[in-house]
C-alpha cells in the first residue's frame, strides 16, 4: 500500500545512507536484552516499521513511497547494513537525525520524517531504539534517496525551512498535570508523532500548531479531529474507549481503517495498556477545538430523499436502517465521527473504494466495506454520503457530487 | 525430480473446515504447520464483494468456486457390469475448490447425528432382528459413541456460532426443539432463524398430524455472534444466495468467518495455495509417512517432509490420496477384502411439492439453512417393522432461494421453455413449496471406490472411479418419506400435490447432494476400516484423515456437523498422540 505522509512538511530529508564512519556513542550493550526489549517497545510506539517497510519488502528495509504535497519521498532503509542502511552509523548520529533531522554528515532530512516530534524524544530512549535497530539482520536494499523534484530536491532548503517551523528539545512535563497525562503527553507529542496526521498543515508542509490535533486530510483520508470536541472529536469517547481503540481497533460502534488501520496493527495494539490509557488520558483532557455543528438537513431535501432511497437499497442490510450497524463488525453510523467531519473524504472514499477494517489479536475478523464506486455514480455517492451525514442525530455539511468526483480521480484513477 | 523443503511438524492436506481448524488449534500451541490447498486463496474482504457475490450466473450457474473437472474427477457406473466413464461436468454433487473448501459453498445446515445412528447395527439387530438388515449390506456401528461425541459437537457448534433451539437439554425435552436429538450439554450459541409462512404452515400442519417439528439448525445465523477464537459474524439478511456462493454478510459460517482470521495471525502457521498434492510419502517399510510430494502453479515438484500428516481434502479426494500413496489395503468387492474405498454412500432425496392458492411465500426471503423441521421419521425414531427398511430421514419444509436463474418450480408436464412455461412461473412463483426428504443411505459390498484402470489426470494418475447405485432398502425407504411429505404438504393447504420419488438408477446429471461419505471408515476392526476410532490409519500411525470419508455409512443428515465434531475429536487423540508417537489402538 502506498503511504502517504503527512502532507508534507515542506519536503525533504535525506539519504541516510553512507557515511561509513562510527563512533559510536552510547550505544547499549550488544548483550542487554532489557535495553533492546525497551528500544523494541519503543519502536514499536513510533511505528517505525510502517513507513520504513516496502510492500511485501523486508522489515525496515525502507523503500516505500510517502507521498507528499511535494513529491514522493522514499523511505530508506534502517536496517544495520553498512552500505545501504544505517549499520555504519553511532548511537549520537541516530540522535541526531532524530533530534534534528539532520545525517551524520550534516545534510538535511525531509520532515516526511516527523523529527519535530522525534525532537522531544529522551536521548535515554533513542539509545534504546538505537540498540533494538542493532539488533536487526542487515538487509541490503538500495533506495533512491532523491525523488523530489526540483526545487525541493535541495535539501538545504530545509535549514529555512527548520528556522521558520521546528522548534527542537526534548518533551518537559507539566509538574502541573498528573504522571499519565505527561506520559500521555510524551508519547503523543513525540514518538507516537500522532500530529503529523491529524493536525492540519500550513503551505509549506509544516503543523499549524495552533489547530494541534483538529483534523486533517491523508492520501485522501480524513485523519479526524482527536481534541476532546464534543461534535467533531472525541467528546463522546471516555477514556476506555480510546484506550480500547488504539488495542483492539474497534469500540462498540465504530471500526478503524484506512492509515490508522496500520497505526493500530503494527503499533497500539502491540503497546502496552497503561500507555495506551495514558494517550487517552491525554487527548481527553488537554482540550477541545474544532467547529460547531450546521443543522442537519431536513429529510425533505431532494438530496437526502435521494440519499435516503440509496441507503435502504444498499447500506441498510449491514449498517441497519436506522444507522445502528452491527457491534464488533458494521460500523454504528450514527453518531460516528467519521461521518460527521467537516471533510468528508473518508465517507466518500470508502464508498467508493471500499475498505478493511484493523485485525487484532482481540478481534481479529478485520470486515471489509466493499467498494460500490462502479456501480454508484458521483451524484449517488454524494447523495448517499450527504444523507449519512444528515440522518440518525448526525448533522454535516452536505456533499456535492464535483467533491466526489475529485476523489474518485484521486483514489482511483478514474473519474465516474 | 521433486525438490525437498524444510521439515515442518505438520503437513496439512486441504484448507477447508477440518484442515484450519487443526491448523489453528496446532500452530497455536507453536508447532510448525504448513496447509496445502490445491485451490485458490479465499477472503470475504476480496472474494465475496456484496456488489459482486450475488451473481447467479457466474457462481449459481457457472460453478465459480467449485473444482473443475479438468483438475480433477470421477470415472462413474452404476455397477460393475458396467464400463466407468469420467464425468466431464459436475451435476449430482458439486465438490469445492480452493481455501475454505465446501465451507464456502454450503448451505449451513449443521446437525448432530442421533444416538442412534452410531450403532446403527447393533441397534436394528436388536431391535428388529437379523432379518431386517438389507442384503448386501456392510452396515457397521460407529467407533464412537453419541455421547462421547457431544462436548466436540458442542465445541464445533460454538465455533459456527449455529442458530437452534435445543429439544434436549442434559436429558430434559425443551418445548419448541427436537425431541429425539440426544442430549446437548447447551442450548445452541444463537436463537433460530425467522421462519417464514410456509414453515409456519408446515409447523402447524405437522403438529396437527402429531409430529414434532422445529427450526432447523443453522449456519446462518440469526443475531451477531463473536467466537471463542475471536472472530465475529453479521446476521443473516436472508438474501438467499448461500449455497454455490460465498456470503459477503459475513452471516454463514465457514473457515473465512470461524477460523481463518484467528490462524492466519498465527506465527508458524504457513497456506501454500494453488498447490495440489500428489502423494502422501512413507518410509521404506511403509509404516510411516515422511510428508508429501505436491505440484505448485508452475507444474515444479516439491516434497514437504513432516512429522505428522493430516488428510484434510473433501472426502473423495481423502481416498483417492490413501489410493495414490498405498496407505492402506485396497478394497476388493470380489473377495469382499481391503478397506480403502469400501462403504462409500450417498443420500437419497425425496418428497412432495405442494401448490397453494392464495398465497405469497416470497421465497426470495430465504436461506441456506432456513426451515422447519423434524425428525420423527429419520434414525430408528419410528417402528421400522411393518416397513423392512433401514434408515430414515429428515424431512423439511425450507426455502434455500428463490434466485432468478435457477429457482422457478411448475407443475410437471409444463413445457421447459416458451410462453406457456413463463406463464406458470408467473403463476407458481410465489405458490409453491416443497416438503423434502434428506434420507439415509447405507453401505453395501457393490457400492464402493477405487482407482480406474482407463482414465488418467493431466499429471498421469489414475482417476478414482465410484460404482455406485442405489440399492432396493434406500428406494423403499425414500418412497415411503415422499409419501410422508404429501400427507404433510396436503395438511399445510396444498391445492394440489406432487410426489418426488426415487426412481430409476442414481445418475451424474441433476444436482442431488454433495454429501458423499465414506471410503476411507473409521472402526474398531482394521478388516473392515481404514482408521481407527481416531481417525489415525491403523498403517501409518503418523497420518490422520478428517471428514466424511470416515462415516461407515450416511445418515439423514447433512454431514457437517458430525465432520467438525470427528476433527475436534480427532484433535485430542492428535494432541496426545504429539506427546508419543504410535498406534492410539492396538490392530
Amino acid at each position: 500500500m502506498r503511504r502517504v505522509v503527512n502532507g508534507g512538511w515542506a519536503q525533504l530529508r535525506h539519504a541516510l545512507l553512507l557515511l561509513p564512519l562510527l563512533a559510536s556513542g552510547a550505544a547499549a550493550e550488544p548483550d542487554n536484552y532489557v535495553e533492546i526489549a525497551r528500544g523494541k517497545a519503543l519502536a514499536t510506539a513510533g511505528d517505525c516499521i510502517t513507513c520504513h517497510t516496502a510492500n511485501g519488502g523486508a522489515p525496515f528495509a525502507g523503500g516505500l513511497a510517502l507521498q507528499t504535497p511535494f513529491g514522493a519521498i522514499m523511505t530508506p532503509n534502517i536496517t544495520p547494513d553498512n552500505v545501504t542502511g544505517i549499520g555504519s552509523w553511532s548511537a549520537d548520529d541516530f540522535a541526531r537525525a532524530m533530534h534534528e533531522g539532520r545525517r551524520p554528515g550534516g545534510s538535511y532530512l525531509y520532515p516526511a520524517f516527523p523529527y519535530p516530534y522525534y525532537s522531544k524524544v529522551t536521548r535515554a530512549d533513542l539509545d534504546a531504539i538505537y540498540a533494538y535497530l542493532r539488533t536487526l539482520a542487515p538487509v541490503t536494499n538500495a533506495v533512491n534517496r532523491s525523488t523530489l523534484p526540483f526545487p525541493f530536491s535541495i535539501r538545504q532548503s530545509m535549514l529555512g525551512w527548520n528556522r521558520l517551523f521546528f522548534t527542537p528539545g526534548v518533551f518537559v512535563p507539566d509538574p502541573k498535570r498528573s504522571d499519565e497525562y505527561n506520559r500521555g503527553a510524551y508519547l503523543v507529542e513525540g514518538l507516537g508523532h500522532c500530529g503529523a496526521c491529524h493536525t492540519p498543515f500550513n503551505s509549506f508542509g509544516a503543523a499549524k500548531t495552533d489547530h494541534y490535533l483538529e483534523g486533517n486530510q491523508i492520501d485522501n483520508w480524513t485523519a479526524p479531529n482527536i481534541t476532546n470536541d464534543m461534535h467533531a472529536g472525541l467528546g463522546k469517547w471516555s477514556v476506555d474507549d480510546i484506550a480500547h481503540y488504539l488495542k483492539t481497533g474497534q469500540t462498540a460502534t465504530t471500526l478503524a481503517s484506512g492509515p490508522m488501520k496500520d497505526v493500530i496493527e503494527n503499533s497500539t495494539s502491540k503497546m502496552p495498556d497503561a500507555d495506551l490509557r495514558a494517550i487517552a488520558v491525554y487527548l481527553k483532557e488537554r482540550g477541545a477545538a474544532g467547529s460547531s455543528p450546521p443543522a442537519p438537513l431536513s429529510a425533505s431535501d431532494p438530496r437526502m430523499q435521494a440519499g435516503e432511497a440509496i441507503f435502504a437499497d444498499t447500506c441498510s442490510a449491514c449498517h441497519t436502517s436506522n444507522g445502528g450497524g452491527v457491534e464488533h463488525i458494521f460500523p454504528k453510523l450514527a453518531g460516528n465521527a467519521i461521518a460527521t467531519q467537516d471533510d468528508p473524504a473518508s465517507l466518500i472514499r470508502i464508498v467508493i473504494a471500499g475498505g478493511r477494517a484493523a485485525a487484532t489479536n482481540e478481534r481479529p475478523t478485520g470486515p471489509a466495506m466493499p467498494s460500490l464506486g462502479f456501480r454508484l455514480n458521483d451524484a449517488q455517492v454524494a447523495a448517499v454520503v450527504t444523507y449519512v451525514r444528515n440522518s440518525f442525530g448526525n448533522a454535516a455539511s452536505p456533499v456535492t457530487a464535483d467533491t466526489v468526483k475529485a476523489l474518485r480521480g484521486r483514489v482511483t484513477g478514474a473519474a465516474d | 525430480m521433486a525438490r525437498r523443503l524444510p521439515r515442518k511438524d505438520v503437513v496439512i492436506v486441504g484448507l477447508g473446515w477440518t484442515g484450519s481448524i487443526l491448523a489453528y488449534e496446532l500452530s497455536r500451541t507453536g508447532l510448525e504447520v504448513v496447509a496445502i490447498e490445491r485451490g485458490p486463496w479465499r477472503d470475504t474482504a476480496t472474494d465475496f464483494n456484496i456488489g459482486t457475490a450475488p451473481d447467479e450466473l457466474r457462481y449459481g450457474v457457472r460453478h465459480d468456486v467449485f473444482l473443475r473437472p479438468r483438475q480433477e474427477t470421477l470415472t462413474m457406473r452404476n455397477n460393475a457390469s458396467q464400463t466407468a466413464l469420467p464425468i466431464r461436468k459436475w451435476g449430482s454433487f458439486l465438490p469445492g475448490n480452493g481455501v475454505g473448501g465446501a465451507g464456502v459453498h454450503w448451505n449451513g445446515q449443521t446437525w448432530r447425528f442421533l444416538p442412534d445412528d452410531f450403532r446403527i447395527r447393533s441397534h436394528m439387530i436388536e431391535r428388529y432382528g437379523e432379518k431386517i438388515m438389507p442384503e448386501g449390506n456392510h452396515i457397521q456401528d460407529w467407533p464412537v459413541s453419541y455421547d462421547e461425541l457431544e462436548p466436540y459437537y458442542d465445541k464445533f457448534e460454538r465455533v459456527l456460532g449455529i442458530s437452534g433451539k435445543a429439544g434436549n437439554l442434559k436429558g430434559k425435552i425443551q418445548p419448541g426443539g427436537n425431541p429425539f436429538e440426544g442430549a446437548r450439554s447447551s442450548e445452541y450459541p444463537t436463537p433460530p432463524m425467522t421462519q417464514g409462512y410456509a414453515q409456519e404452515l408446515f409447523t402447524k400442519a405437522a403438529t396437527s398430524l402429531g409430529l414434532h417439528p422445529f427450526p432447523r439448525p443453522s449456519a446462518n445465523i440469526s443475531v451477531a455472534y463473536t467466537n471463542p477464537y475471536g472472530c465475529t459474524m453479521a446476521p443473516c439478511t436472508y438474501c438467499g444466495f448461500c449455497e454455490r456462493f460465498g456470503c459477503a454478510n459475513y452471516s454463514k459460517s465457514s473457515p473465512q468467518t470461524c477460523v481463518l482470521p484467528a490462524l492466519v495471525r498465527e506465527p508458524t502457521f504457513e497456506a501454500r495455495t494453488d498447490c495440489e498434492v500428489t502423494k502422501v510419502n512413507l518410509s521404506g517399510d511403509g509404516k510411516m509417512a515422511t510428508g508429501v510430494t505436491y505440484v505448485d502453479a508452475n507444474g515444479e515438484e516439491w516434497e514437504q517432509p513432516a512429522d505428522l500428516v493430516l488428510v484434510c481434502a473433501f472426502s473423495l479426494f481423502n481416498v483417492r490420496l490413501l489410493l495414490l500413496s498405498g496407505i492402506g489395503k485396497p478394497y476388493d468387492p470380489v473377495r469382499d477384502e481391503g478397506v480403502v474405498g469400501r462403504n462409500y454412500a450417498y443420500q437419497t432425496g425425496s418428497g412432495a411439492t405442494g401448490f397453494f392458492a392464495d398465497v405469497k411465500f416470497n421465497p426470495f426471503a430465504a436461506a441456506g439453512s432456513l426451515g422447519a423441521a423434524l425428525d420423527d421419521y429419520n434414525s430408528d425414531n419410528f417402528d421400522h417393522g411393518p416397513h423392512g427398511f433401514v434408515g430414515g430421514a429428515s424431512i423439511t419444509c425450507a426455502y434455500t432461494n428463490g434466485r432468478p436463474i435457477l429457482y422457478h418450480p411448475t407443475p410437471k408436464g409444463t413445457p421447459t421453455w416458451g410462453s406457456a412455461w413463463k406463464k406458470a412461473v408467473h403463476e407458481n412463483y410465489q405458490k409453491v413449496t416443497n416438503v423434502g426428504a434428506q434420507g439415509s443411505v447405507m453401505s453395501y459390498r457393490n457400492n464402493y471406490l477405487d482407482l480406474d484402470p482407463t482414465y488418467k489426470d493431466p499429471l498421469g494418475r489414475p482417476l478414482m472411479r465410484m460404482t455406485f447405485d442405489y440399492q432396493d432398502n434406500e428406494r423403499k425407504m425414500a418412497n415411503w418419506m415422499a409419501e410422508r411429505c404429501e400427507e404433510i404438504a396436503k395438511a399445510m393447504g396444498a391445492k394440489t400435490t406432487q410426489v418426488n420419488r426415487l426412481n430409476g438408477p442414481w445418475s451424474v446429471v441433476p444436482y442431488q447432494t454433495t454429501h458423499n461419505t465414506g471410503g476411507a471408515v473409521f472402526g474398531n476392526d482394521p478388516k473392515t476400516s481404514v482408521l481407527n476410532r481416531y481417525l489415525q490409519s491403523w498403517d501409518v500411525h503418523n497420518v490422520f484423515v478428517m471428514g466424511a470419508s470416515a462415516f461407515p455409512q450416511n445418515a439423514g443428515y447433512n454431514p457437517t456437523g458430525t465432520v467438525g465434531a470427528l476433527t475436534y475429536w480427532a484433535l485430542d487423540a492428535i494432541f496426545d498422540y504429539l506427546k508419543s508417537p504410535r498406534a492410539l489402538v492396538q490392530s
